[in-house]
């Protein structure tokens, strides 16, 4: 049984954004401006536990991306990945969520024998988490988002438990699967030193569009989305009213008052 | 392509919060574009759900009453909507970003070759478009998107519209069969555990957060109090959350939920981006800081500096004599 991990580099969650003219170009002051998606740890972190724990051959990363996400895809190897897939094509550049679930769905059909497609919950760029539902119709399997806990897998089946709004639910399907995963699955690991040594020497292997039988339109002139116009949040109006008093009682009475009359209680 | 359909998420009989927003917005967009509003009503004894949507203002509901709805499977819902879709061909299918709703719009959107807009917070009809509202970058970003052709897909983020009130509305259903057999269907709901206790974050309507300045797991007692006395969620950093002193669901911010309740009190929290990504769009921002530097009070409406251990106890008192 392989699995495969679907990742994304993108900037760090400390990352300083600007936009111009629609262009979005960010830089990270403190450290590396990019980094594995952290909503994706999850789904490395559980990858490799099915091949520590659950006898999966393999755990594949697999990024889409240009030539930086090989970056992304050593750290993947670094934390316990067995291997690693760069999938990244100039046709591919500005495909909408669709036309990256046709790319994926290729690629994981591409390694062979995967029974389980684990995903982060979301990208902190694009914020969507649709690829995970829509690379599972590509592929034709089960999807199953927000996983919580992996309750039992073997026999051909796997048994999760799912993190709902209204509470969690124990789900039954047959393998293979698309997961989707949250930040209850499980800690992250960090790389070891080993492991560290051993991604800077490895060579990732890259997939381009004529290396994958992609079923379907990809890439920016194939986009049904159009999401050109991004732009810095507006800066709030009016600066905050610092509530004045003579005593703490006398400054919460009149905080009170405010909250009353702006009709949020 | 005509029309406007909406998914009514319910749940025991009842329409969920994040749809009764949903048909609000939906109701909206078919006015703008003088078109129909279906409501698309699926589960199990759903009657009394589809003369519901028709009193919050449907035109038209279709529904379908099956035990293979009863547990909101996206196998089971996706293929029903697909099949309905492609039958009546409707301009736009809405649903609320529930985890079930962003599932399903993301399932009839890769079936029907359709685009999709996710998570919306703001919705403005331009001719036959639709341009919506999103934030982009972990809250960082916002951007404007629409779709350049065919059926227009798209999920409304919770708490970002008003619900839909009732009209004293009504009509007749179209029940229709499902699409797909219980034997159609791979996954197996076994178990349901039901969420017990308390507000949670993501759908409260008053926050009160505590984050660093808490100093401890017993410091957010008095957090808890004023959250009490106000019916709310208590919400947290991830600060107060990596220090173990509160369990990661309460955790507002990038890496935890993304909220926009009517009113956020943050109690010791200084504001990092991180955490402003999460909440910044709360209605109004209450900040209770010891700096009066915080970067929380740029945010904020309303800010007391002061010692949140004085403060809190204090709005307790002045809260529960006002609201008895």
């Amino acid at each position: 049984m392989k699995v495969v991990v679907c990742v994304k580099q993108t900037p760090s969650t400390t990352a300083v954004f600007s936009v111009e003219n629609g262009t979005v170009s960010w830089d990270d002051p403190g450290g590396k401006p990019n980094i594995v998606n952290p909503w994706d740890e999850y789904a490395v972190e559980e990858a490799i536990r099915l091949k520590e724990n659950h006898g999966a051959t393999d755990a594949i990363a697999i990024s889409m991306g240009d030539e930086s996400s090989a970056e992304a895809l050593k750290t993947c190897l670094a934390m316990g990945c067995t291997d690693a897939i760069l999938v990244s094509d100039p046709a591919f550049s500005g495909s909408d969520s669709l036309g990256t679930a046709r790319v994926l769905a290729a690629a994981i059909k591409q390694v062979g024998d995967v029974q389980v497609a684990l995903f982060g919950k979301q990208a902190i760029d694009g914020d969507s988490g649709q690829t995970i539902v829509q690379t599972a119709r590509k592929l034709g399997w089960t999807p199953l988002t927000s996983v919580s806990a992996i309750k039992e897998i073997g026999d051909g089946s796997i048994t999760v438990e799912r993190l709902m709004d209204e509470g969690k639910e124990i789900v039954q399907a047959p393998l293979p699967v698309v997961l989707g995963t949250v930040k209850e699955l499980n800690e992250p690991r960090y790389p070891s030193f080993m492991g560290i040594r051993k991604a800077s020497r490895a060579t990732i292997p890259q997939w381009t569009a004529g290396d994958l039988e992609i079923d379907g339109a990809y890439g920016g002139a194939a986009s049904k989305v159009d999401w050109s116009d991004v732009y810095a949040i507006p800066a709030r109006e009016g600066e905050v009213e610092i509530i004045e008093g003579d005593s703490i009682a006398e400054k919460a009475k009149k905080l009170v008052d405010r909250l009353f009359e702006e009709k949020v209680i | 392509m005509s029309g406007v359909w909406v998914i009514v998420e319910n749940q025991n009989g009842a329409i969920s919060p994040v749809a009764k927003e949903a048909i609000g917005a939906a109701r909206m967009v078919a006015d703008e574009l003088v078109e129909d509003l279906t409501g698309l009503v699926f589960g199990e004894d759903v009657a009394s759900v589809a003369d519901a949507a028709f009193d919050l203002g449907c035109d038209e509901v279709i529904g379908a009453d099956d035990a293979t709805l009863k547990d909101g499977r996206v196998e089971a819902i996706g293929p029903l909507v697909v099949t309905l879709a492609e039958e009546h061909e409707p301009d736009v299918i809405m649903a609320g970003a529930s985890t079930r709703g962003l599932d399903l719009t993301a399932w009839i959107a890769a079936d029907l070759d359709a685009g999709l807009m996710s998570d919306c917070i703001a919705l403005e009809v331009d001719g036959g478009t639709i341009k919506a509202t999103r934030p982009v970058y972990a809250g960082k970003l916002l951007s404007t998107v629409y779709i350049k052709d065919g059926v227009q897909v798209l999920s409304l983020r919770s708490r970002a519209f008003s619900p839909a009130e009732s009209t004293g509305g009504s009509g007749t259903a179209d029940w229709v069969d499902v699409a797909v057999e219980e034997d159609g269907i791979p996954s197996k709901v076994i178990g349901i555990e039901e969420k017990g206790g308390g507000v949670s974050v993501a759908d409260a309507s008053i926050i009160v957060s505590g984050g660093r300045g808490v100093g401890g797991p017993e410091g957010f007692a008095p957090v808890r109090e004023l959250a009490e006395v106000l019916g709310a969620a208590v919400g947290a950093s991830r600060a107060a959350v990596d220090a173990g002193w509160i369990p990661y669901e309460h955790q507002v911010g990038q890496t935890g939920k993304t909220v926009s309740p009517d009113l956020y009190i943050a109690a010791g929290i200084s504001g990092a981006i991180q955490h402003q990504a999460g909440m910044r769009t709360s209605k109004v921002i209450v900040a209770i800081n010891k700096d009066p530097e915080a970067p929380i009070f740029k945010l904020a409406q309303y800010g007391i500096v002061g010692d949140l251990f004085d403060v809190l106890p204090a709005l307790t008192e002045a809260f529960s004599e006002r609201l008895g």
